[in-house]
């Protein structure tokens, strides 16, 4: 029962990692990467919740109120840069590929080369 | 091949997902999460910090060594990206690339609305980078806000700003050096001050949107760090397409 929220992070797991495997075109690719990443977003933040708590931020509400972890949170932050990262860092490989081969399927890529 | 390999991928990552479907079932329960050094981190933040975000406690303050390193990996991620399109520029004459940015504009209504939204996005930004000690936000967000400001001048007045472009990257790029190079100095300032690297060495019972030490000034400079970052990423891109449409 607990354990539905992190069987949910698993699925995107493997739905975007099939997705890596089974494209065609290297921006979709890119999108099936975000997928698997976003499953990481969802393990932290499920394993940081805490039932009735709040976000941990002390605007307004007492110190002593019940709060989510903040560890998991501020690591889920640096998720998101390293992925925006990574993403910038492939569309700009993806332009070098289509300029290069005029093509983004990466089985096309792989038979110009042989 | 490409059968062979949908095969052999595909029972690789049934195994994945059940390995790891199977390490789920020995977390602890979802709902029980905060693990002591959480609890710790989030009861310090008000009295030790004098910050309410402890969010951002953790990022800039707590754990602002890891922050450092996460900065690096978007300063050379941003290089990775220059190096590898600019390369391509290379390839095409100064002369070739201002005729092409005399092709297809976008529409009038588009570029009076991106006009129209770049000064209350830039404000918001400013904001959310400000108050980034007390309430949801910080440098992160408000910088990604700031990019999406100026990448609406991009979008919008295409005609007049493409052929800027290439001299608004070099501003761009010392936006994005001046604001990693900001988090460095406060890094060395608490060992310098205080003794240990990246300890809060500023004052932190100041009042107002400065309160929590350094906690604001990081926020400020990776806020500038992350949108020249991005928006490097995006002038270098447009650029691409400035390229494309020569041919």
């Amino acid at each position: 029962m607990s354990v539905y929220p992190y069987l949910i992070a698993v699925w995107l797991f493997g739905v975007g990692l099939w997705g890596v495997i089974n494209s065609r075109n290297y921006l979709h690719l890119i999108m099936c990467l975000m997928v698997v990443q976003a499953s990481t977003y969802v393990l932290l933040l499920s394993i940081g919740y805490v039932n009735h708590g709040t976000a941990p931020i002390y605007q307004g509400i007492s110190t002593k109120a019940l709060v989510v972890d903040p560890i998991v949170q501020a690591l889920t932050l640096t998720d998101v840069v390293v992925e925006a990262t990574v993403v910038a860092l492939l569309l700009g490989l993806v332009v070098q590929a289509s300029k290069r081969f005029g093509s983004i399927d990466p089985d096309a890529i792989v038979r110009m080369r042989d | 091949m490409r059968r062979g390999r949908l095969i052999v991928g595909g029972l690789g990552v049934l195994l994945v997902v059940a390995a790891f479907a199977w390490a789920c079932t020995g977390l602890h329960a979802f709902g029980h999460g905060t693990t002591r050094y959480g609890e710790m981190v989030a009861r310090a933040t008000v009295p030790q910090r004098a910050a309410t975000n402890a969010v951002a406690a953790v990022t800039f303050d707590f754990r602002g060594v890891d922050t450092l390193g996460e900065e690096f990996i978007l300063f050379i991620a941003v290089i990775g990206v220059s190096i590898l399109l600019r390369s391509l520029r290379s390839e095409t004459s100064e002369e070739e690339t201002h005729i092409a940015a005399a092709g297809p504009r976008g529409s009038e209504f588009s570029r009076w609305l991106a006009a129209g939204l770049v000064g209350p996005v830039a404000v918001l930004a400013a904001y959310i980078v400000a108050h980034g000690a007390l309430t949801p936000g910080g440098g992160f967000q408000g910088g990604a806000i700031l990019m999406a400001a100026v990448a609406a001048i991009f979008v919008g007045g295409e005609y007049v700003v493409l052929l800027t472009i290439r001299t608004s990257a070099t501003w761009l790029d010392i936006a994005d050096a001046l604001g990693a190079a900001g988090l460095v100095v406060l890094g060395f300032g608490g060992l310098i001050a205080a003794g240990t690297f990246f300890q809060n060495f500023i004052d932190k019972r100041t009042s107002g949107l400065l309160t929590g030490g350094i906690i604001p000034l990081a926020n400020i400079a990776v806020g500038l760090e992350v949108a020249g970052a991005l928006l490097t990423v995006v002038a270098e891109l447009l650029d691409q397409r400035l390229l494309s449409t020569r041919t």
